[in-house]
């Protein structure tokens, strides 16, 4: 693909947000809608500035909760791909089970998962799990059946066993998808904590995270505080999607074609 | 070296994949350690199949295959394969990629380093050990692929149309690398191309096929003496050569459509 030059990849991005945030005020004074219910953007950082001692203790107790879930699910899904990707039988007897949980709507097992993980901390982190599994399990499974097939036939010729030709061959040639479930479930995994904290994180008493506050701010109406909130959860995501570009950066740049080539 | 007798021995040999057409029919040759027998024929004449029933990828139906005097599974460790690509992991550096088959072996790291890095340098790869595949000209792949192949020190050599996605001058010259890696390491070779002219640098027996099914049409004996040096290519005895099994080429072509 052609790279855009960097003056208009970098200032495409600004000119539009500005644009909207324009429109945004046009909006606000042409149906002159109250703060209450659409603050302006500045009213919305104000808000952020006096909330900053709760909106970032909130942000890190979500960011904790949305990383030990996500960190479960990047090994047990690891974990269980193999499993599949290792056997044809284990494949057919669990994945279809596997498609029920996914299809199963995580606000039906909220309750269940607050009794037996019991509420705050542990319940959320579950729920994050919950969330990012999937995508990281079909991916790396993906992955782990998409070997080039000569590539095996040369691992049959040197009389590899299995378990080599699955950590020499398999799972080096799946890093690239399961690096994409990362990316995925790194998305996923802060509105995973978040609606965790919302659902069952109160329950806990305490400070909570960002998704009690949200809890919090919208029944005190304090809307401006609610738009901070939205913002810190965007903020949080970013900083895990960022991370696993890095990570993905770092496994990848040498020798996938994902990477541009370098230059010897 | 074994001792006396074929290193492969084909003896009426049939295949065909599950229920389909016969693929190769009435296989009959005596592989003598040091031949170089090149197979060439039209598409579809079941020559890259000799190669995967030598190697044990595949199962023949009927007839018999001896490798080295057992089955070809068994012999697996005395010979090497080099596909038509180069497929190297490209995960891994030259370097890691021609220790593979030793790792596969359980070698000692600090051997097989030395081992890789010596075949490495014999292709003339030296300066490249720690570069990825993505790196390397299609040509210098394949240089990283034979290295891989012959780190093992394998008593047959089976190549599978190794040079044909390369340009001329590439090929003529990796073709001069391959013979003379053959005069240090002594192996045996079954080599699969289309080209007439390759067949006849390389090989001192050239097996001419015709398709459907795949069977021997012609078997033509090279006498140039090895080592084999570029203006060979040049003298009217090799374009004579040349011609002949164009000529049979052809022949067996219109055994096909007949």
């Amino acid at each position: 693909m052609k790279k855009l030059p960097p003056i208009l990849a970098w200032g495409l991005p600004v000119v539009s947000g500005l644009l909207f945030v324009g429109l945004w005020y046009v909006v606000r004074a042409a149906s002159g809608l109250q703060s209450w219910i659409l603050p302006t953007p500045l009213e919305i950082i104000e808000a952020a500035w006096r909330e900053r001692a709760r909106l970032l203790a909130a942000a890190g107790n979500t960011a904790i909760g949305a990383l030990a879930g996500f960190l479960l699910a990047g090994a047990l899904g690891f974990v269980t791909a193999l499993l599949l990707g290792g056997s044809r039988a284990l494949r057919a007897g669990l994945y279809p089970w596997l498609l029920v949980l996914q299809m199963t709507p995580v606000i039906v097992l909220t309750p269940l998962i607050v009794l037996w993980a019991g509420p705050g901390l542990p319940g959320i982190i579950a729920i994050t799990w919950l969330i990012s599994f999937f995508p990281i399990v079909v991916n790396t499974t993906q992955g782990l059946l998409s070997t080039d097939m000569n590539h095996v036939a040369l691992f049959r010729m040197g009389n590899a066993s299995r378990l080599q030709e699955m950590l020499l061959l398999r799972v080096p040639s799946a890093m690239p998808y399961y690096l994409a479930g990362l990316r995925i479930a790194a998305t996923l995994a802060p509105i995973g904590a978040i609606f965790g904290e919302y659902m069952v994180g109160n329950s806990a008493g305490g400070t909570g995270g960002l998704g009690f506050l949200v809890y919090s701010y919208n029944t005190q109406i304090k809307i401006p505080a609610l738009f901070a909130t939205a913002l810190t959860s965007c903020i949080l995501g970013f900083i895990f999607v960022a991370a696993i570009a890095w990570l993905n950066w770092a496994v990848l740049h040498q020798w996938h074609d994902s990477f541009e080539r370098s230059e010897h | 070296m074994e001792a006396a007798g074929p290193i492969v021995k084909f003896t009426s040999l049939q295949k065909r994949y599950g229920d389909g057409p016969l693929v190769l029919d009435e296989i009959n040759l005596a592989v003598q350690p040091g031949d170089f027998v090149t197979f060439i024929g039209p598409s579809g004449c079941g020559k890259s199949t000799v190669l995967k029933l030598v190697s044990g990828l595949s199962p023949w139906t009927a007839g018999d295959l001896s490798v080295a005097g057992g089955r070809p599974r068994q012999a697996r460790d005395r010979q090497a394969f080099i596909f038509q690509d180069a497929t190297l992991l490209p995960w891994l550096t030259a370097q890691g990629n021609a220790e593979l088959p030793l790792r596969l072996r359980g070698v000692a790291a600090a051997e097989r380093r030395e081992k890789a890095a010596g075949m490495l340098a014999r292709v003339g790869l030296e300066k490249y050990t720690g570069y990825y595949p993505r790196q390397l000209s299609g040509g210098m792949k394949m240089r990283v692929s034979i290295a891989r192949a012959l780190t093992l020190q394998p008593q047959l050599l089976l190549l599978d149309e190794p040079f044909g996605a390369l340009d001329e001058m590439t090929r003529n010259r990796l073709n001069e690398q391959l013979l003379a890696l053959r005069e240090q390491l002594r192996f045996t070779a079954i080599f699969v191309t289309h080209s007439v002219s390759e067949a006849a640098f390389l090989s001192n027996r050239i097996i001419v096929m015709a398709a459907n099914p795949g069977r021997f049409h012609a078997e033509v004996r090279v006498d140039f003496p090895y080592p084999r040096r570029p203006e060979l290519r040049e003298r009217s005895e090799f374009q004579a050569k040349v011609n002949e099994v164009s000529r049979l080429l052809h022949q067996a072509e219109g055994a096909v459509s007949a």
